[in-house]
């Protein structure tokens, strides 16, 4: 069934990561199978921030095919001559785990064109690319990820996050939430719910040249909102049209920069629990997720059928 | 050879064991027997006081132990139970089927006060998905917002929510009558076969869709009807059933009952059909 849960922090920062930790970790009980985080954090906004993966993790319960350490350290290299040959500088460089890599990279060219050469690499994928966003995803629930990547401590002005239960496809990172917008820096999107028109979009956009690395149903909507904003649409826009161009049951989220979404199917078939303040929007399948953050009285609602709102931090 | 047949059925019938067990402990016979003061009263309920009063905090507690506790103070004889800190939990105040005064200082979570049958219950707070579901008897008033699928399947008691409902209001309604001060989702009243359900702000699309029975009405904008269900005039009888019903409810004091809109179902579906398949397909 999964579990989604977001926070916006307007006109202020907060420590998100431990907030959304504990967002996610009351949502649990919707699936454990793999936890994500998209943050939002306070940078500079000088460089690129790419987190990307050169495997999969293959601990208990995973779908993965285990590989040996060694081929995650030649696809890295490849990695890193292939961003010299963009014309990347790469700036800092982490390997938070064998398979996960941070790297904040100095790039001014086209996103598409450097995602498509680096995810050319067979087994490397790239988790997010932006300048505030970070994604980062692995097996377990949210404690478990949020420890295994120190992520309590990440500063920032909003986050979405994903609890999920595998049902369409494999327990792995790479079907795991949230998903880039690719080709779009900063851009990422959760999901609750099933798509039933999935095949027949993900056909039509892949003749339009967007990429899908998984079979999750949930990344049909990153896709579908990144080609409709590569066409003009503004992020409501987008979501307007998804409203009919999505068959199926679903509540999603979607992230940019500097700002933070929510859409509801026109059947109202998936939950979603909403807190709106001046200075804070909380939201997730169930309201104790908001409980964890917010323990005092608040006002909260279910947003209706059909329904898409915006909010800028 | 009818009575041949009988005989072969109840004989193969004791040769698999049935009908000869010898019933031991609570028999029926022993259930009806008059002299026994808990065949009053449903199994597992206690008679409790109303000025009996108590509190108990939840924060630490999960489902089971807070509903488990609100069982042990009904045991001991308390009427009237406070619930402090729910903070959004599921499950809780579910299957009391006792007299009792329950209050609840915050939200709930899915399925509050679900399967309940006898008590009176106040929630300070929201409430989130099935609230109140399946509820045989009793009165829920929720003072500000209701998720998804509120009231689904009662039977009976009075569901009264102060704000807004989400989806699927009164899904599978089979009496009772649900009542929302705010605005209501799509598809309030899915298949409802009896009851009624009081709208007094808007409501969405679909509304009253594959309904059986029983009787909506709505004091603001409809989105749209659903499948089958239609507009009926609003009669006196119905505005002054209104109007008391508002007013025992404390909601909606000073609402104008005669702008409703009455909404019943067209009775056209095919479930009204008596045909079987085969001869629907002779008649056509």
């Amino acid at each position: 069934m999964c579990g989604i849960a977001g926070l916006i922090h307007r006109g202020n920062t907060s420590n998100v990561g431990f907030e959304l930790q504990g967002m996610l970790q009351a949502l649990k009980h919707r699936g454990e199978d793999s936890t994500g985080y998209a943050l939002y954090g306070k940078t500079d906004g000088q460089n690129f921030i790419m987190r990307f993966k050169v495997g999969e993790n293959v601990a208990e319960g995973s779908s993965s095919v285990k590989e040996d350490v060694s081929v995650y350290d030649e696809r890295k290299k490849i990695v890193d001559s292939y961003l010299s040959e963009l014309g990347a500088k790469v700036i800092k460089e982490d390997r938070i785990l064998p398979y996960s890599l941070r790297y904040e990279i100095q790039y001014d060219k086209d996103l598409m064109e450097f995602s498509q050469k680096i995810e050319s690499v067979e087994g490397v994928e790239i988790l997010s690319m932006g300048k505030s966003l970070e994604v980062i995803k692995d097996l377990g629930n949210a404690e478990v990820v949020c420890n295994r990547y120190n992520l309590d401590k990440v500063v920032g002005t909003h986050a979405i996050g994903h609890a999920r239960m595998a049902t369409e496809s494999g327990v792995d990172i790479k079907s795991a939430h949230p998903f880039w917008g690719y080709p779009f820096s900063d851009v990422s999107v959760v999901h609750n719910g099933q798509l039933t028109n999935y095949w027949n979009n993900r056909r039509v956009l892949e003749n339009k040249g967007m990429r899908f690395m998984s079979e999750c149903d949930s990344e049909l909507i990153a896709v579908y909102l990144a080609e409709k904003m590569r066409n003009g649409a503004t992020l409501e826009e987008g979501m307007k049209e998804s409203l009919v161009g999505l068959d199926g049951v679903f509540t999603y989220f979607v992230a940019t920069k500097d700002s933070l979404g929510m859409a509801k199917d026109t059947m109202a078939a998936k939950p979603l629990v909403l807190y709106e303040s001046d200075d804070l929007v909380a939201m997730g399948s169930e309201e104790i997720a908001i409980r964890s953050i917010l323990p005092q009285e608040i006002e909260t609602y279910d947003p209706f059928d059909g329904e898409v709102k915006v909010w800028q931090i | 050879m009818a009575n041949l047949k009988t005989s072969e059925k109840k004989s193969k019938a004791q040769s698999m064991g049935l009908h000869t067990e010898v019933l031991t402990g609570k028999t029926q016979q022993k259930f009806f027997n008059p002299d026994e003061a808990e065949n009053f009263y449903y199994f597992g309920t206690y008679d409790v006081d109303f000025n009996k009063r108590t509190e108990i905090d939840v924060k630490n507690m999960d489902c089971r132990e807070a509903n488990k506790k609100i069982d042990e103070l009904m045991k001991d004889g308390y009427g009237t139970i406070v619930i402090k800190n729910p903070q959004g939990k599921h499950s809780l105040g579910v299957g009391i089927l006792n007299k009792l005064n329950l209050i609840f200082e915050g939200s709930l979570g899915y399925f509050g006060c679900g399967s309940m049958d006898g008590p009176i219950v106040r929630i300070n707070g929201r409430v989130g998905w099935s609230c109140a579901e399946n509820m045989m008897a009793g009165k829920v008033v929720i003072e500000k917002n209701a998720g998804s699928c509120f009231g689904a399947a009662i039977r009976g008691g009075d569901l009264i929510c102060k704000g807004s409902v989400g989806a699927r209001t009164g899904i599978d309604q089979k009496g009772g009558t649900i009542i929302i001060g705010g605005d209501a989702g799509a598809f309030t009243g899915f298949m409802m076969q009896r009851g009624r359900i009081i709208i007094l702000g808007d409501v969405g699309i679909n509304l009253g869709d594959s309904m059986y029975d029983g009787t909506i009405f709505v004091g603001g904008k409809i989105g749209s009807f659903g499948s089958d269900a239609v507009e009926a005039e609003l009669t006196d009888s119905d505005q002054d059933w209104l109007k008391r019903k508002l007013q025992v409810a404390e909601i909606g004091e000073n609402f104008d009952v005669s702008k409703m809109t009455k909404v019943v179902a067209g009775k056209k579906l095919w479930n009204y059909d008596a045909l079987e398949p085969t001869e629907k397909k002779g008649a056509i």
